[in-house]
């Protein structure tokens, strides 16, 4: 049976933490998470990492594999050459727990400052389902976390002072573009969210593992929502007339 | 948003735990865009004498625009507008901040750049958000290219195919594909909408918004085919006019 080198993070602190070595039996149809759970069980029990559907449904297994943001349980093992060292690390952006466990939860904290969804007080609950597809698109997302961990605003800049991040712009367009929703969130995506720290680099659409458009459908259509607020003249000039662009 | 830990130190220029060939896409970006810039502002600034041959008008000189008081090359009254709406295009602002400010370079790579990063939010680059005034421009001049696209079948009246012809054709179909399935029109035609069946006009705007997404879809595509069409267009052109090839009429 052919062996796979895996080289995983351990340790409480990314200082003091360092790489460990392990042989890993590969067999057919396994993935990164097999291998992970391998250790576990059988070389490194104390070994701590965080996973539940190993379906790639609830966003959990999330990890950085050879470098690039992956759900573990997503990713098969005989996409690596035989021989070839697999790294497994902890995700960059958020504050280590242990091994592979991050603190995510700095996410929930920026989710909860969203204006929430807020129908007309008329609206009528029936709906096309032309009018709902875009956001059942978002409804996708299973908050791995892997979109804020791969924006270079997050990573690289760490501005999670004033930038919400790339999955909570799939959410708040999600409300936006809802049919019944009532509420203009412009102001909060400017101001607040920091839309405009997006550069457009699209890394988050290239690691999102249920495949959504978040640059093209999210983010793209919520800057132009926000340029037709706050920096399209002509626009500005007949909402102020008008009362409405 | 709440100041947290901060979770891992920035790293250095390139960066990372990645082993496959992500260099390669920003490479080739940088290199491709740098040809064309050099070669467009040497036939833009330097060649004006090189823009017409037969029923032929170089892209890059389209509309033509003659004034008195203008001393300089034409092609510049007419350039900045496509130049314009590439640099301020969606697909073209992810191409360029990875590969000429690599800010990141690709995915999970290290940056170049310090801690004073603003984004999109201050100037320059907040000028971004008048993408859809280029929009508008942009149209106006694809409408011209049309007209030399058309022109380019009538020779001294007569209808004839020339390779020229069919290369004008095909540049400006590259460039309505282009320019119509630009982010900021899939805004404007419906993307602003809430409700897409809520009466005739937004149904017919959905309509529209379905057509130009899947053109959007492929932006990336015909962004880069139009580049080269455009430039291969010109340089087709050049070649006539400056007597180093000669137009195969096919018929």
């Amino acid at each position: 049976m052919p062996e796979a080198i895996m080289k995983v993070f351990r340790g409480i602190s990314r200082e003091a933490g360092e790489f460990k070595t392990y042989k890993v039996p590969v067999e057919e149809g396994m993935v990164v998470l097999d291998a992970i759970h391998y250790i576990q069980g059988f070389l490194d029990p104390e070994l701590s990492v965080r996973w539940n559907c190993k379906a790639a449904k609830c966003g959990s297994c999330s990890a950085e594999v050879n470098g690039y943001p992956s759900l573990m349980c997503k990713t098969r093992m005989d996409r690596f050459p035989e021989g070839q060292e697999i790294t497994v690390e902890p995700l960059k952006t958020f504050p280590l727990v242990k091994d592979l466990v991050t603190d995510v939860s700095w996410n929930y904290e920026v989710n909860k400052k969203i204006p929430p969804f807020t129908p007309k007080p008329d609206a009528d609950w029936t709906f096309m389902q032309e009018d709902i597809e875009r956001v059942q698109e978002f409804r996708k997302c299973i908050e791995c976390f892997l979109c804020q961990d791969v924006c270079h605003v997050l990573r690289d800049h760490d501005r999670k002072d004033v930038f919400a991040g790339p999955r909570f712009f799939v959410r708040m367009a999600g409300l936006e573009m809802h049919p019944l929703d009532a509420l203009n969130r412009a102001e909060f995506l400017k101001d607040h969210a920091g839309l405009g720290f997006c550069n457009i680099t699209k890394c988050c659409t290239e690691v999102c593992p249920e495949e959504i458009h978040i640059t093209d459908n999210a983010i793209i259509p919520l800057k132009e929502r926000v340029v037709d607020e706050f920096y399209d003249p002509v626009l500005m000039f007949f909402k102020k007339i008008f009362g409405k662009s | 948003m709440n100041k947290v830990e901060i979770a891992v130190a920035p790293e250095k220029l390139g960066a990372t735990a990645r082993n496959d060939n992500w260099w390669v896409e920003p490479a080739l970006v940088a290199t491709g865009f740098t040809i064309f810039i050099v070669y467009a502002t040497w036939r833009g600034l330097f060649e004006p004498q090189y823009f017409e041959w037969g029923p032929y008008l170089s892209p890059f000189y389209s509309p033509r625009i003659l004034l008195d008081w203008w001393h300089w090359s034409p092609a510049i009254l007419v350039l900045w507008v496509p130049a314009g709406f590439r640099a301020t295009c969606y697909y073209y602002r992810k191409a360029y901040y990875r590969a000429y400010f690599l800010d990141p370079p690709a995915c999970a790579v290290g940056h170049l750049g310090g801690d004073k990063y603003c984004g999109e939010t201050t100037f320059p680059f907040v000028l971004q958000n008048l993408h859809r005034y280029f929009f508008y421009l942009a149209v106006a001049v694809l409408a011209f290219l049309w007209y030399d696209a058309i022109r380019a079948f009538d020779f001294h009246g007569q209808f004839g195919v020339g390779v020229g012809s069919l290369i004008f054709l095909a540049n400006v179909v590259f460039l309505s594909f282009y320019t119509f399935g630009c982010h900021a029109y899939r805004h404007l035609v419906g993307g602003k909408l809430d409700c897409f069946s809520c009466s005739a006009r937004t149904k017919t705007r959905f309509k529209i918004w379905s057509v130009v997404t899947k053109l959007n879809e492929h932006h990336m595509l015909w962004a880069w085919v139009s580049l080269f069409s455009v430039g291969f267009a010109d340089l087709y052109v050049r070649l006539l006019a400056g007597h180093v090839i000669t137009d195969i009429r096919l018929f």
